[in-house]
């Protein structure tokens, strides 16, 4: 589906007219076919919402520099369905036919960039990943919860990546290898640190978190997770991996997950959060508790 | 950013209906956790009647076990007590990182268990006790 509108009228002479009788002319001619175009649409928009091969769209609006959009509401959108349509998709057929203010994030329409995690009925998921045809209707569209609202369907993802990068998402070592060596990490090692590379930074399951959402330091899963991927990265070497149980191990750390699971039923890459969170919990015990 | 909108605390048991199963065996946990505390209370006053005879204590038992109320609250703490354990242990294999693909059906087992284990004592607390 294509961002752009094509345009259905075109006015082929325009170009070439000189006479002002013509122009006169072509004016009128264009008055006519906008006014027939408005007709069009209107048409179009009254036989969407009654034909069945139409989906009900209710999507969250708020703006607090638009005097009417001040106090949020629900804005009601049909949108004609094609084999295939995905959230992403019905919100962009909006936007270009309906209202052209409605905002919202996106990029990639593959699930690869991670700007479009919205609350659809009732939980977090990525606009393009989700097929309307998987959804009841009305399908209900808002912002992400637990994040401060800044437009219709964007929100504050300052707070997200603050904590993203309080773990220190990059690779460091103190084990460098010889001049001439590359940094090789076992297929075993690989294997294990797999799934925690996936995450997007959509924060559909930081959104998700009932801890998140009550105490704003909670590092939160995807963080967690990034900080797992480095401390299960052998290469990092022992003391590398100290340093972060040390920043895991805080107040605000792992011990503030409460196993709900929610995280991991909402990670559109599959990460198995709960599970990552949990391992590095043990991990943090293990380091505390020398017995061995 | 000039403004934005925070919707509150709406979104978050406003939505019980969207809440997935971790979810609620959380909320159930937390919930028989403290009814469970609230019981230990109530059970340490009923036997410290003991401690002035045994007679007293005797006696309260049967005051209390003749009421048809603390029988059907007796039903209830048998479930809240049940649930609380068989979650507790779907929580220590959570903690030791078992069968986590499996918590959801977990939970679900554990309610399920209860249920059978509770209506199973029904005719047992409802007739009482004779001491
Ligand atoms: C065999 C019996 C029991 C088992 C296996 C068990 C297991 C557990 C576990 C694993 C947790 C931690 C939940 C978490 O990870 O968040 C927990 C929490 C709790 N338990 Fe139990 N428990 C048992 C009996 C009791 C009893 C008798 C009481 C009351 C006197 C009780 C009161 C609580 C409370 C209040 C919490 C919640 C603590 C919190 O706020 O996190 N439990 N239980
Ligand atoms: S862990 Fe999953 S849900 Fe969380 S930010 Fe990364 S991709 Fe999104
Ligand atoms: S648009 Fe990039 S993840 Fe959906």
């Amino acid at each position: 589906m294509s961002t752009q509108v094509p345009e259905q009228v075109e006015d082929e002479s325009s170009a070439e007219s000189v006479s002002p009788g013509k122009q006169k002319r072509d004016a009128k001619k264009r008055e006519r076919a906008e006014r027939l175009q408005e007709q069009r649409e209107a048409e179009a928009a009254e036989k969407a919402r009654t034909a069945d091969d139409t989906y009900h769209l209710k999507v969250f609006r708020y703006d607090p520099e638009v005097e009417g959009k001040q106090e949020p509401r629900f804005d009601d959108f049909y949108v004609p369905y094609k084999q295939g349509m995905t959230v992403l998709d019905a919100l962009m057929w909006a936007r270009d036919h309906y209202d052209s203010s409605l905002t919202f994030r996106h990029s990639c329409r593959q699930a690869i960039c991670g700007s479009d995690a919205l609350f659809v009925n009732g939980s977090q998921r990525l606009g393009c990943k989700t097929q309307l045809s998987d959804l009841s209707e009305p399908v209900r569209v808002e912002p992400l919860p637990h994040a401060d609202v800044v437009k219709d369907l964007v929100v504050d993802m300052e707070h997200f990546y603050d904590q993203m990068e309080a773990v220190e998402p990059y690779f460091q070592t103190n084990s460098l290898p010889a001049e001439d060596e590359e940094q090789r990490q076992t297929r075993e090692n690989r294997e294990k640190v797999k799934m925690s590379t996936r995450c997007i930074w959509c924060s559909a399951c930081m959104s998700s978190c009932n801890i998140a959402a009550g105490d704003n330091e909670y590092l939160g899963p995807a963080a967690i997770n990034k900080a797992y991927r480095f401390a299960m990265d052998e290469r990092e070497g022992e003391d590398m991996k100290q340093r972060r149980l040390e920043i895991l191990e805080q107040e605000h750390g792992v011990w503030r997950c409460q196993t709900q699971f929610s995280c991991t039923e909402v990670c559109p890459k599959d990460i198995p959060l709960t599970e990552h969170i949990q391992e590095l919990k043990r991990e943090a015990i293990k380091n505390n508790l020398k017995f061995w | 950013m000039s403004q934005s909108y925070n919707r509150g605390l709406i979104e978050d048991f406003g939505r019980w209906r969207e809440f997935s199963a971790g979810m609620w065996a959380w909320i159930f946990h937390k919930f028989t956790g403290w009814v469970l505390v609230g019981y230990l209370f109530t059970h340490i006053a009923v036997l410290s009647t003991a401690l002035s005879g045994a007679a007293p204590y005797t006696n309260t038992i049967q005051a209390l076990e003749s009421l048809l109320v603390v029988r059907i609250l007796e039903v209830g703490l048998l479930a809240v007590a049940v649930f609380h354990i068989l979650n507790g242990l779907r929580l220590l294999f959570v903690d030791l990182g078992v069968g986590l693909e499996a918590q959801d059906k977990s939970f679900y087992a554990s309610l399920i268990l209860t249920g059978v284990i509770v209506v199973a004592s029904v005719p047992t607390f409802l007739a009482g006790v004779s001491i």
